[in-house]
């Protein structure tokens, strides 16, 4: 356990303290980008999401009123933040979302280097959103189920659900490519 | 078999896991600094008054098991009757049901929202101008935040928070809704809706009356959305996952600098489906979803018919003085097309193109789409034709082009479709073109007809290849149509390009009563044009106009020198539909002038003080290459007297900009739109008016 828990640490950036907020951002940047990545599957996006979240924090921080724990709360932000931005996104009629550029742009994301095997673009992309989020959460993050619908506001038995469904998907995918 | 399942599983997670690169030090290092000068900038900012923060979250922190239950249930089914019986077996079936259809979570602030505790006795004007347009109220001090909405961006995210639903306590003079028990503000054991669920935060939300109907006492009322005759309605999901297609509102523009302003007409009515169904919901609906022109353009109004003999629509021209602003004058322009004689018409070879990807399995979906075109069967006639062309996966001829009277294979096409699969947009639509190419005969009016939640997700993922795509066809002669339905992922921004593109109308379809109005009452209007590329351009004097600004159309603007140029596609009108746009206009020597006149430019103006502006009207025969044009001049006096149509237009403009957070409508709020509106409801025989006057008493309600 670290000096100073992350809750304590969010009260007080809430409250002024500077150093606490730097800590915190310190503390969550990599594990903000890497869910970040998980959700968007480039690393462009990524970055930018990321950016988005850590800028939009000191507002945010606000509202945090220390009832979830710190990291659930940041999971949710983050979530909300990747919904935002994609909406912005196709009102601005640029392509679909995430995992959809990455197809759509896949000559330049094969350029650079986020050269994301194949099998997981095709399965991400194959998942409707809510279930991407998810799988992000519980298998990418390794959360619980219940952790997850904390995180998106639902139940744990939507969560269950939403876990068989990707199997149905995941089937479907094997299916395709002849491996069941 | 499910050990390959869970292999699969496993290996996604492995996958999952590994996928994330290192992070970029540098990016990290840019994104760290700046969240640290935001903070410190937010810091500094927060001595003084801190505004809201808009609520991070779907739902309040540490929001209960039940609390999502309740929201659930209060969009699902507005009646008490759930309420009363739904035992805890019956929630938890529900749960995994239809939780799977709401996947952003219900929808709450973070924190409760500030009610509006005003006081009965207080004069009801008070209370909008203080809970609906804070912002063009104090100028001085709050100069540095009026910015924010005149960025494109910001409102997207930062203005639509969405409301709790439980909250949504609509003021009603208690004497038009003979349905609902209006409880005292007082009386704390009134029983609402939101308390028979016990939600401990919810507390009664108090409003003044708006209508200056109200007796008065003024009886404060306590309404859950239910008594309004919504419970019928499937509530949209959470609007996490849409997209809409909305420019920035038009800015004044200065008559001697700018005085010429071209759009083309809209006939889609989309947006005020969308805005009806969010505020049915208890829901404000998001800021770009609300297209001012299409929302006025949803209401019938008895524009006088074309001449026999003319042009194929006829002008009305009203100017009266604007009702957010004395100072000003509201300039309404009218057109309305002509209907022939529906026995006249051109037999219809329709296509309809049907999406059954998996999205569309939801009762608002599939089986409403298939409903609504039963409807529409009935208004066919014999040697019409319709063929109908299924897109999941995979695109395929559903039923082969048949007579509408053999309804007995239609309805059996209809029935075999079923939803599953993926979308691939652009593979239906080459099929349905192809089948409609196959149909076309001469003198027959061509259309494909795309029903879809929107969700183009695979197959040309290039918005504007499928553009350029369209585009061609629709030289060609085949036009086409897109009927929206559902919630949740809707597309808004992709049905709006199709159907600009395919010289068709754009309608969203929530209710089989809508089904009713789109397709069947208007049926020969979508679905035959009698005018093409139909642009307007209107030329303001500088000798009588100060400045002007047009209410709408920020996704129809078109170049000055478009207007002649017969090359630049614009919107169709069909046959019978009406198109109004509105432009307030501030004269010259108007102190409502935000302009300073200029002091070194002085204009020549030609045949000064007896004309306001001229009207210049350009459409296309269908299928001609060249336009026609009609002009006329539009008098400067304003008349005192304008007749229900013209006030009731301008009540929903100004409603739509409510919504889009009214820059120019200074104190003018809700209770005067619901005043404006009630008293312009003229004959109303659809009841199409009324229904907007409740809506708009429900959005007064909203915190906003």
């Amino acid at each position: 356990m670290t000096p100073t828990d992350d809750e304590a640490l969010a009260k007080a950036a809430a409250a002024g303290d500077r150093a606490a907020f730097a800590t915190l951002l310190d503390r969550h940047y990599d594990r903000l980008f890497a869910f970040a990545f998980r959700l968007t599957g480039a690393r462009a996006e990524a970055e930018d999401l990321t950016q988005d979240i850590c800028l939009a924090l000191p507002v945010k921080l606000a509202s945090y009123r220390g009832t979830a724990r710190f990291t659930t709360w940041l999971y949710r932000v983050a979530v909300n933040a990747a919904h935002d931005r994609r909406r912005r996104a196709a009102t601005r009629a640029r392509a679909a979302d995430g995992w959809g550029d990455w197809e759509v742009d896949r000559q330049a994301a094969i350029a650079a280097e986020t050269a994301v095997e194949d099998w997981l673009a095709t399965a991400m992309r194959a998942l409707p959103r809510e279930l991407r989020e998810t799988v992000a959460l519980t298998l990418g993050e390794g959360l619980s189920q219940s952790d997850a619908a904390e995180v998106l506001g639902l139940s744990e038995g939507t969560i269950a659900w939403r876990m068989s469904e990707v199997k149905k998907h995941l089937r479907g995918l094997a299916r395709a490519e002849g491996m069941l | 078999m499910s050990d390959d399942l869970d292999r699969l599983n496993d290996r996604l997670r492995d996958r999952l896991k590994a996928a994330p690169p290192a992070p970029d030090p540098d990016a990290r290092a840019r994104t760290l600094a700046r969240a640290m000068e935001n903070f410190d900038a937010h810091t500094e900012a927060a001595q003084e008054t801190a505004p809201e923060p808009r609520p991070t979250s779907d739902r309040p922190d540490g929001a209960g098991f039940l609390t999502g239950v309740r929201a659930m249930l209060n969009r699902l089914t507005k009646g008490p009757i759930l309420a009363a019986t739904a035992s805890a077996a019956a929630l938890g079936a529900g749960l995994m049901i239809l939780m799977p259809s709401l996947t952003g979570g219900p929808h709450a602030p973070l924190k409760a929202p500030v009610a509006p505790t005003v006081t009965p006795t207080v004069a009801p004007t008070v209370a909008p101008s203080a809970t609906v347009a804070p912002k063009p109220e104090n100028p001085p001090e709050a100069a540095t935040r009026t910015v924010a909405p005149a960025d494109p961006a910001a409102p997207v995210t930062e203005a639509a928070p969405p409301a709790a639903l439980p909250r949504a306590a609509a003021p009603m003079p208690a004497a038009s809704m003979p349905a609902a028990p209006a409880a005292d503000a007082s009386g704390a054991a009134a029983p609402s809706e939101a308390e028979a669920l016990s939600e401990p935060m919810v507390e009664p939300m108090v409003m003044p009356a708006p209508s200056a109907k109200m007796a008065a006492p003024a009886p404060v009322t306590i309404e859950g959305s239910a008594a309004f005759g919504y419970a019928d309605r499937i509530a949209p999901p959470a609007p996490t996952d849409e997209s809409f297609a909305n420019g920035p509102a038009n800015p004044v523009k200065v008559t001697a600098e700018e005085p010429v302003s071209t759009f083309s007409v809209d006939v889609d009515t989309a947006s005020w489906s969308i805005v009806r169904s969010s505020l049915a919901a208890g829901v404000l609906p998001p800021p770009e979803a609300v297209r001012v022109e299409e929302m006025v353009n949803y209401f019938p109004y008895s524009y006088p018919a074309p001449a026999a003999d003319g042009a194929p629509f006829s002008t009305s021209v009203t100017l009266f003085q604007t009702p957010w602003n004395k100072d000003t004058e509201l300039l309404r322009i009218g057109l309305q097309g002509r209907m022939p004689a529906t026995t006249d018409r051109p037999p219809l070879d329709l296509v309809f193109l049907i999406d059954t990807s998996g999205s569309m399995d939801e009762p608002a979906k599939l089986p409403l789409l298939v409903q609504s075109f039963r409807l529409m069967l009935d208004h066919l006639r014999p040697e019409d034709r319709v063929a109908i062309v299924a897109y999941a996966g995979s695109a395929g001829l559903v039923l082969e082009p048949t007579a509408a009277s053999d309804r007995a294979r239609i309805d059996a096409g209809l029935a075999a479709l079923q939803a599953g699969g993926s979308t691939a947009g652009a593979a239906g639509l080459t099929e349905a073109y192809r089948v409609a190419g196959q149909m076309k005969q001469p003198g027959h009016v061509a259309r494909v007809i795309l029903a879809t939640d929107g969700d183009f997700n695979v197959g040309i993922d290039d918005p504007q290849a499928l553009e350029a795509f369209i585009a061609k066809e629709r030289d060609s002669g085949t036009y086409l149509s897109v009927l929206g339905f559902g919630r949740g992922n809707l597309d808004d921004a992709t049905m709006q390009a199709l159907a600009q593109t395919g010289n068709g109308t754009a309608a969203y379809i929530d209710t089989a009563a809508e089904a009713q109005k789109v397709l069947s009452d208007q049926l020969t209007g979508a679905l035959f044009p009698i005018a093409d590329d139909v642009k307007v351009q209107v030329e303001f004097n500088p000798a009588t106009v100060a400045e002007y600004r047009l209410i709408g159309y920020e996704t129809r603007a078109l170049q000055r020198e478009d207007f002649n140029n017969d090359k630049v596609d614009a919107g169709e009108i069909g046959a019978g539909v009406q198109v109004t746009a509105l432009y307030e206009v501030t004269p010259l020597g108007s102190p409502a002038r935000l302009s300073d006149p200029s002091r070194y430019v002085v204009h020549q103006t030609r045949r000064s003080l007896g004309e306001l502006a001229f009207l210049k009207l350009r459409y296309k025969a269908p299928g001609a290459k060249t336009s026609e044009r009609i002009e006329e001049v539009i008098p400067p006096t304003p008349t005192l007297n304008p007749d229900d149509d013209a006030r009731f237009a301008a009540a929903i403009a100004g409603m739509g900009q409510l919504l889009t957070g009214g820059k120019y409508l200074g104190d003018w709020g809700w209770t005067e739109a619901i005043t404006l509106a009630d008293g312009a409801r003229g004959p109303d025989a659809d009841g199409y008016r009324a229904e907007a006057v409740r809506l708009m008493r429900l959005a007064a309600a909203l915190p906003h």
